[in-house]
């Protein structure tokens, strides 16, 4: 299926999840559909890096956090509307990504994934040590009650997730089925071989810690609304990192489905066992699929079905 | 008159302590057919990475097609016109072996000034054409990981081609090879010679070396200590006694 029709597709499919959560008599759907819609943004935009070029990127929560507290600056300094907030966040994400990418990409394997790592520490105590924001204290923003039209304000939130969710899959699906894609795949599968074949190995790199920062950035935006209050710890926080690389490996790597299964799975488990025993064995959760997964199936979820559709 | 396509002044290149290449020159006219021999670590992939710019030289020069390339890094020099095979193949695994020659096309052929990208039906027919010119049409949507070697090495070959090259080095694209299989290569060599690609020939089969070489240049222990025809060079007792054992 082209671009065009598949986006149309998906706005189509997504329409219809909303309908559908309307139909529900309480709110908890739109909070819950929030968290899970926002991995499949998180999952899909660590996957443009990580999955298709084989950089794993350990400072997904940076990338986040940026976007939550470019937000709350805003907030303080002067009130926009989410969209608006949405497109500053991806553009100052996006800057960052290409910065720590020029920084990092020289780095081979397991060297850039430490890298990205000190990377999210710095920008975190950078943020700890800002008072406009709030620094260590948090900020607090008061989510409007009601909004025109559709009535409670999360699920105009709900609604931003998933027209996010569209554009980032639409965007890894339109990429990996570009010259762009086949790019990606060359330096994942052999970088030096790409290189000797031709291509800008550094350049497609740079664009794909771009794409994929910006999106990153993109979701954390809405969340200060979202949350209520926002604090350096929990914005930089570990599940940020860990979901956004155990649900793409979990689901699949190597196409745009992945991600989505990954976290519409791990996502809504983890909701699951927030409600019925608590938050803190999501973690835990997350943990022990992704042993299992990397030990029955490393090609996750999507490897297991090719896999079997070749044997039939 | 042919002029010198590539002109190497002087390479040397170290790793750590030891001496990889010492001051190697080679000069290489446009259409020539050169072969490359020397025993095992005498630096004959160091010299191929140097050229092709996956390494860099600590010394000397290269020029390339009249501009020092001394710099570029290897994706660059690959659009300049340098192709190389890799000694061991190093295909695209998740990429089907059509595919994996289509890469070379979109990043190197179609990024050429002048040249105007192709389209996905262009793609594909060149993909094919390649594949036949090494034998391997049938195998076009299979992965590398279901090749044998020696299509493997027909790959290789044929991704190198597909950047259309001024200058080809085909780094021990014949190794384990059978006897029919190692002519059918030099068949396909000189061919693309006769087209008027340049083409550097590292080998140990001797009978190719022999069967192919317009020139044949000598390198041991990073130095060069032969350069000329491929007749007299075998027959001086410097190359008997350090390569080909007397």
């Amino acid at each position: 299926m082209r671009s065009l029709p598949f986006l149309i597709v998906s706005l189509v499919v997504a329409a219809i999840i909303f309908m559908i959560a309307r139909t529900f008599a309480n709110d908890y759907v739109f909070f819950a559909g929030y968290t899970v819609l926002q991995f499949v943004v998180l999952a899909t935009a660590w996957n443009i890096l990580g999955g298709y070029t084989g950089y794993v990127n350990f400072g997904t929560a940076a990338f986040f956090a940026l976007g939550a507290y470019t937000t709350v600056f805003f907030h303080k300094a002067y009130p926009l509307p989410i969209p608006v907030l949405i497109v500053i966040a991806a553009m100052v994400s996006g800057l960052v990504g290409l910065g720590m990418g020029y920084l990092t990409l020289r780095l081979r394997g397991s060297f850039f994934a430490i890298a990205t790592l000190a990377l999210a520490v710095v920008l975190q105590t950078l943020i700890v040590n800002w008072d406009f924001v709030g620094g260590s204290r948090g900020a607090y923003i008061i989510r409007p009650r009601e909004v025109a039209i559709l009535g409670s304000y999360i699920q105009y939130l709900f609604l931003i997730m998933l027209l996010l969710s569209v554009a980032a899959i639409a965007t890894a699906r339109t990429i990996e089925r570009s010259r762009l894609g086949y790019g990606f795949a060359t330096i994942r599968d052999d970088e030096l071989a790409a290189e000797a074949a031709g291509v800008p190995t550094l350049k497609l790199k740079l664009i794909a810690t771009m794409i994929s920062g910006a999106f990153m950035g993109m979701a954390g935006a809405p969340f200060p609304y979202y949350i209520g209050y926002l604090e350096p710890a929990s914005a930089f926080g570990l599940p940020y990192a860990v979901n956004s690389i155990a649900m793409p490996m979990i689901g699949g790597t190597m196409s745009w489905i992945g991600p989505v299964i990954g976290a519409l799975l791990l996502g809504t488990i983890q909701q699951i066992a927030t409600v019925t025993i608590s938050s803190a064995v999501n973690l835990l959760l997350v943990g022990v699929l992704l042993v299992a997964f990397v030990i029955i199936a490393p090609n996750g979820i999507m490897g297991l079905l090719k896999r079997g559709r070749r044997k039939t | 008159m042919s002029e010198q396509l590539l002109n190497v002044a002087g390479l040397g290149k170290r790793f750590g302590g030891f001496v990889a290449l010492d001051c190697v020159d080679l000069a290489v006219k446009s259409g020539e057919r050169v072969g490359l021999i020397g025993p095992n670590g005498s630096g004959k992939s160091t010299l191929v990475n140097c050229l092709c710019g996956t390494l860099v030289n600590e010394t000397g020069s290269v020029t390339f097609d009249g501009r020092k390339i001394d710099g570029l890094i290897a994706h660059q020099r690959t659009r300049l016109g340098i192709a190389r095979s890799f000694q061991l193949p190093r295909p695209f695994l998740s990429l089907s072996v059509a595919e994996n020659l289509r890469v070379p096309l979109l990043y190197t052929v179609d990024a050429r000034p002048g040249r105007h990208r192709m389209t996905s039906a262009e793609l594909h027919d060149r993909c094919l054409e390649l594949l036949r010119l090494v034998g391997l049409e049938e195998k076009a949507h299979e992965r590398p990981v279901d090749l044998t070697q020696v299509e493997m090495r027909k790959l290789e070959l044929a991704r190198a081609m597909a950047a259309e090259p001024k200058l080809l080095i085909a780094d021990e694209a014949m190794a384990g090879l059978s006897q029919s299989e190692v002519t059918d290569i030099v068949a396909l060599l000189i061919r693309l010679n006769e087209r008027g690609i340049t083409v550097i020939l590292i080998e140990h089969i001797m009978r190719a070396v022999m069967s192919f070489s317009q020139r044949l240049v000598v390198l041991v222990s990073g130095r060069k200590i032969a350069d000329g025809l491929p007749e007299e060079v075998i027959r001086d007792p410097e190359v008997e006694r350090a390569y080909l054992g007397q």
